[in-house]
């Protein structure tokens, strides 16, 4: 009884000075198709995957390791629920994230690897994967930076005078934007090493 | 207090945004196809590439534009290609076929920023081949006319092979060429109408200069049914003329329907509304 009639009230409220409720709506689905964008590319880079491998493999079979763990973590991106309503669980969020960034990290370390292998590197097919990689990194990029601006834009409507009180009424609440995946490698300082030579181009086939 | 907290944020947003965008290379407006900032094209080179855009535009609507730049500074050359094609807005708008070549010489970077439209026809691996083996070639070379003009040239190729909305622009043209014959046609209408309806009687007359008109604006103009417009135009006009003295004269009625505003500027070049979302291919030499 006493939530309808504070609901009432609000709407009350609204109609007479407009407390952004709409402007809500509005930036709640601008937040909304930025995630489906950004759940697009990442689909789009596992997509990718299982080509990549069986290229790589073609040249590099004993890179046993490094082919083991992007094509687990591409298991382990793809067996998280990707839904909407992850973008309410702040937890199921961090584990997404976290899912991706090692898929990030499996995926160029395989680029690293396959520099060893000039043949890998002139056939054409890895060529076109590797373009079509990198360009869906790009677009990753791009599609989390504009999510991120949604999520500013939305975060902060719903955190201004008066609309934070509307926010409060309807239960919108302050949503996850993402951060830099790998902190802690980019708090540390890059190891650099001359000591040991880069191990010898091992020859293919 | 929370207002004070948003405000706070709002501010602190306001203060990075601007921090950002004071530390940026910043990406001048649009005004040509080819903008060269280096100075290494001739202006009859920057002519040629652009006559090659231009022509495209024309006979597929696609939008392509070259930009040439010393450096892109700290950012990489993926930021500042779709900072430069956001801005533009390159390609139609709703078809979104647009794509912009950047290249930094000082950084030996280059990219091909396609738009969402363009992203079938040319993929990341077809820019790719672009550029490492038409472009790159020719720039180690310090042939950049050559590498751009047969870079573009391959695009151009590329998008060729795609269908898409055909262009809407000499559409435009046409009704701006039948607006200027206008009063010609309106004249002869009216003379050749009073004549033939004095030889053949009224309807006969007025099926006849319709018919008439309608041929000669079919003519002028190539477009079908600006010529049927025209044609049932001159037909009510002789019908109905000689009714009264100084009677009905259909005037704006038929005027405003298709007419009169050709209104596209043929000055500067400016992007349609296009939409990036980072597709292309980046290389270096």
């Amino acid at each position: 009884m006493r939530r309808t009639i504070a609901i009432l009230a609000a709407m009350l409220v609204l109609s007479l000075s407009g407390c952004g409720y709409n402007t809500m709506q509005a930036k709640d689905e601008q937040v909304k198709s930025g995630w489906a964008e950004v759940l697009n590319q990442y689909q789009r880079r596992a997509d990718l995957v299982p080509n990549l491998v069986n290229t790589v493999k073609g040249y590099a079979s004993h890179e046993r390791q490094v082919l083991t763990q992007v094509t687990e973590a591409r298991a382990r991106v793809g067996s998280i629920q990707a839904t909407p309503e992850l973008l309410n669980d702040p937890q199921a969020f961090a584990r997404f994230q976290a899912a991706q960034g090692e898929l990030t990290n499996a995926l160029s370390r395989l680029l690293v690897v396959s520099e060893n292998y000039p043949q890998l590197k002139a056939d054409a097919s890895f060529r076109d994967l590797q373009a079509q990689l990198e360009g869906t990194e790009n677009r990753i990029a791009v599609a989390r930076n504009r999510y991120i601006q949604a999520v500013q834009d939305y975060n902060v409507t719903i955190r201004t005078f008066p609309n934070n009180l509307t926010a409060k009424v309807f239960g919108y609440e302050v949503k996850p934007s993402f951060t830099v995946e790998n902190e802690r490698a980019v708090a540390t300082p890059p190891r650099v090493d001359f000591g040991t030579s880069p191990a010898p181009p091992a020859q293919p086939r | 207090m929370a207002a004070l907290a948003g405000l706070r944020l709002i501010f602190l947003a306001f203060l990075c945004w601007s921090c950002l965008a004071g530390a940026a290379e910043p990406v001048l407006p649009l005004t040509a196809r080819v903008t060269d900032r280096t100075g290494t094209l001739a202006p009859d080179q920057v002519a040629a590439l652009e006559r090659t855009l231009q022509s495209f535009e024309a006979s597929k609507g696609s939008q392509i534009a070259i930009l040439m730049v010393p450096t892109t500074g700290e950012e990489p050359i993926e930021q500042y290609a779709l900072r430069a094609a956001e801005k533009w807005k390159l390609g139609r708008q709703g078809v979104d076929d647009g794509a912009l070549l950047v290249v930094a010489k000082d950084d030996r970077a280059m990219r091909i920023e396609v738009g969402y439209g363009l992203e079938g026809a040319l993929n990341d691996a077809t820019c790719k081949r672009i550029i490492s083996d038409i472009i790159t070639p020719r720039f180690r070379q310090g042939d950049f006319y050559g590498g751009l003009s047969d870079g573009i040239g391959r695009m151009i190729r590329v998008v060729q092979g795609e269908p898409l909305p055909p262009p809407a622009r000499p559409a435009d043209r046409q009704t701006g060429g039948i607006g200027q014959h206008l009063p010609l046609l309106i004249v002869v209408a009216l003379v050749m109408g009073g004549i033939l309806r004095a030889v053949l009687g009224r309807l006969l007359g007025a099926a006849a200069t319709g018919g008439v008109a309608g041929m000669l604006a079919w003519w002028l103009a190539g477009a079908l049914s600006l010529a049927l417009m025209v044609g049932i135009g001159a037909f009510l006009l002789t019908l109905f003329s000689g009714l009264g003295r100084g009677g009905v004269w259909p005037g704006g009625g038929w005027r405003s329907g298709g007419f009169g505003s050709g209104g596209f500027g043929t000055g500067g070049f400016g992007g349609g509304g296009g939409r990036f979302g980072g597709g292309g291919a980046s290389g270096r030499w």
